[in-house]
């Protein structure tokens, strides 16, 4: 049996994926986080299931790649049954999408989610007038909090096994009239639809559809048209409007029928977007909100790492005593394991957790949406959508999903610019390096300059690349989450996820490179790639030996750190490296080739030619911002 | 009257919007359609957004939308 999960943005479906499954889907308090399909297999009622968790949309009409898709699968006779969730507490526009999939008629069941939320502010639903309505089960629940899971997933295992179709909705007169005749003649077409759901997807104006139907009866075009000129003669709109028009009525209609409001208690959260949109105070709060945030990730991390180097150091200088003198090439190695192992433990980790946490409370209490709100007029100043923000924010965590976020994007060129751009963002990985190398040896100040600067560069380039390529796209267009206060639960489990992350690919591969490195140090092959990065060195005005480490960070930034104390002879970067050359070092590192997983997205996302520009681009704004960063700081220091 | 012009906290009702299929299709998804009543929340500073409510979700428009969607008095 396998189980799809579907339901708009935001409606706590991936937390309910991620009740059921473990920790699997990203979740965040904002619109399209979910861009694949991720599936998960659970023990239920004695077998294993397959749960699917699908993209979150809000209509079914296929207007863009990801509904298509949606729609393809659940028809396709691979999903038993349909889980839909519905926000309880905005009934009436979860309730259209509700309409659409019982159009499709597959069996179905209907998530009432965050009952909390819906009490909080009034609204009292009666389930069992819901259930007749619909004519599918209804379970109510509380998906953060583990509520009502059970007796869903039973329901819907049991509408699975007995294929229950829901009630086919009845819209008036006129279109039920038009669509008689439509599915009439659609009776032998070929789809992966019922011919009722086909009748009305061509009304909808479905352009793949369309052009599906056509190919196989030529004859039906006449027809179609003149049923939609009839339509638009009687109702005075277009088709596509009067379906839509018939389904709101639809969901409008049962929602009514259900709900009683209550008492709608105001609190301090409806009153939040007073303060953090306000347009003078709510910049000043979206400064104080990021500083705050870099200030306590620095602090918690700076707190944690000099006492753990410290130990480090101590234990390498220990086994190298151990091992003694002899033994030269055993000792290089063991150095190199040593320092591999530290620079995930004590550089990495201080930073990354403390930031994963914090970018986790920001994403779950529905920020980030608001930053999109707030800094879309400067967007568009760099040709730009304030949609685009989401992957540059995103992108400070790992490039990877900030490349997959791009989907959420409809138009090719914005998906383009952004991925382009978001590479440019300094990822947890690269902020280990401003962090450990610029942070830790000039202080905050002048790492929180780096950020700026980093900014800088990506408006300057988000300009040049609009200018390239030009805008076409009408305009924001972008929903507002309710705030909410993130579980624990929740919070801790999206960072251990992508922390894990970490652990299992990045650190391995950084002990091995670390040894690596030691060994290429042993026989001096490491002068030869450092030649091969000299030009770029020698412009930059660091030592030839940042080659290796350089070469090495393309695998994974961290190691363009880690090893950089192993290329130098030292951890301690104050006694090897100047001022300049840290900052010159860290910007370089900053804006250089994104790491090869980034790369490896970008090529599945969008193709081999987009990865090589942006690999070009990225190494030339890299050269230019590292040599600007060594003018500027030269005239600090 | 164009949404963009509508005054604040007031509820309008949406009747018809110009534009292309693109913006119609957005606009769909969000709920955004003729016979909907909206009300302008706040206007973004520096010629950004606006942020509108309908039927208890917050949503916002860039005002080249805004100024698209033709909206009247109830």
């Amino acid at each position: 049996m396998r189980i799809g999960l579907i339901g708009q943005p935001n409606c706590g479906k991936s937390t309910l994926f991620n009740q059921i499954a473990g920790y699997k889907a990203e979740t965040g308090n904002f619109s399209g986080t979910t861009v694949t399909f991720t599936e998960s297999k659970v023990r239920l009622m004695g077998t294993i299931v397959d749960v699917v968790d699908l993209p979150g949309t809000y209509t079914l009409a296929g207007t863009n790649p990801a509904e298509r898709e949606v729609i393809k699968y659940l028809t396709s006779n691979e999903v038993d049954v349909v889980v839909n969730v519905v926000d309880a507490s905005h009934l009436s526009h979860g309730l259209s999408m509700t309409v659409e999939l019982m159009e499709l008629n597959i069996p179905m069941v209907v998530a009432l989610n965050m009952m909390d939320e819906a009490d909080r502010i009034g609204i009292r639903i009666d389930v069992d007038s819901m259930v007749a309505r619909l004519g599918v089960p209804v379970v109510p629940m509380i998906a953060s909090k583990g509520r009502g899971i059970q007796p869903l997933f039973v329901n819907a295992f049991q509408v699975g096994q007995k294929d229950e179709k829901p009630i086919q909705p009845q819209y008036s007169a006129d279109l039920e009239r038009a669509l008689e005749v439509l599915v009439h003649d659609l009776m032998d077409v070929e789809s992966h639809l019922k011919p009722r759901a086909l009748a009305l997807k061509l009304l909808e104006g479905d352009l793949e559809i369309y052009d599906n139907v056509v190919k196989q009866r030529p004859a039906l075009m006449g027809d179609l048209q003149s049923i939609k000129d009839t339509l638009r003669h009687q109702r005075g709109r277009s088709s596509e409007w009067v379906i839509n028009g018939e389904r709101v009525a639809f969901a409008d209609e049962i929602a009514a029928s259900v709900i009683k409001q209550g008492m709608r208690r105001t609190t301090f959260r409806d009153k939040l977007d007073d303060i953090l949109l306000h347009p003078v105070f709510g910049y000043v709060a979206l400064v104080l909100i990021l500083y705050l945030f870099f200030q306590i990730v620095y602090s918690l991390g700076g707190l944690i790492e000099a006492p753990l180097m410290g130990a480090f150091e101590h234990l390498e200088a220990w086994l190298v005593a151990l091992v003694g003198g002899q033994e030269r090439f055993f000792q290089q190695v063991l150095v190199g394991l040593v320092q591999g192992i530290s620079g995930g433990v004590g550089i990495v980790l201080p930073y990354l957790v403390p930031f994963l946490v914090g970018l986790g409370i920001l994403e779950d209490v529905g920020y980030l949406p608001r930053v999109a709100f707030l800094m879309d007029a400067l967007m568009h100043k760099l040709g730009l959508h304030g949609k685009s923000i989401v992957p540059f924010i995103l992108g400070f965590g790992c490039n990877v999903p900030a490349i997959m976020s791009t989907r959420i994007l409809e138009d090719r060129r914005e998906r383009f610019i952004s991925a382009a751009l978001s590479t440019l963002v300094p990822c947890a990985a690269r902020l280990a390096v401003v962090f450990g190398l610029v942070a830790f040896y000039l202080g905050p100040v002048l790492a929180l300059g780096i950020y700026l600067f980093n900014l800088f560069v990506i408006a300057l380039t988000a300009r040049i690349l609009s200018k390239i390529v030009p805008d076409t796209s009408p305009g924001l267009i972008l929903e507002m989450p309710v705030y909410r206060v993130p579980t624990v639960r929740t919070v801790v489990n999206k960072a251990w996820w992508r922390i894990r992350e970490f652990i299992v690919e990045a650190w391995p591969l950084l002990i091995v490179g670390s040894v690596i490195l030691a060994i290429l140090n042993f026989i001096n092959a490491a002068l030869y790639l450092n030649i091969l990065v000299r030009p770029i060195s020698w412009i930059l005005g660091l030592p030839t030996e940042v080659g290796v480490p350089l070469i090495f960070g393309v695998l994974r930034k961290e190691l363009s750190l880690v090893m950089l104390g192993q290329a130098l002879g030292s951890m301690s970067f104050g006694d090897v490296l100047t001022p300049v050359q840290m900052i010159t070092y860290a910007v370089f590192v900053v804006f250089y080739v994104p790491c090869l997983a980034t790369m490896l997205v970008i090529r599945k996302e969008m193709g081999t030619k987009v990865m090589w520009q942006i690999v070009a681009m990225t190494t030339i704004i890299a050269t230019l911002a590292g040599l600007l960063a060594r003018g500027l700081s030269e005239i600090i220091f | 009257m164009k949404l963009l012009d509508a005054p604040k906290n007031q509820m309008v009702k949406i009747i018809d919007y110009e534009g292309g299929k693109g913006v119609g299709f957005k606009l769909r998804q969000l709920g955004l359609c003729p016979g909907r009543e909206v009300k302008v929340l706040r206007f973004a500073p520096l010629g950004g957004p606006v942020m509108i409510d309908i039927g208890g979700r917050s949503v916002a428009l860039g005002r080249g939308i805004a100024g698209r969607v033709k909206v009247e008095d109830i």
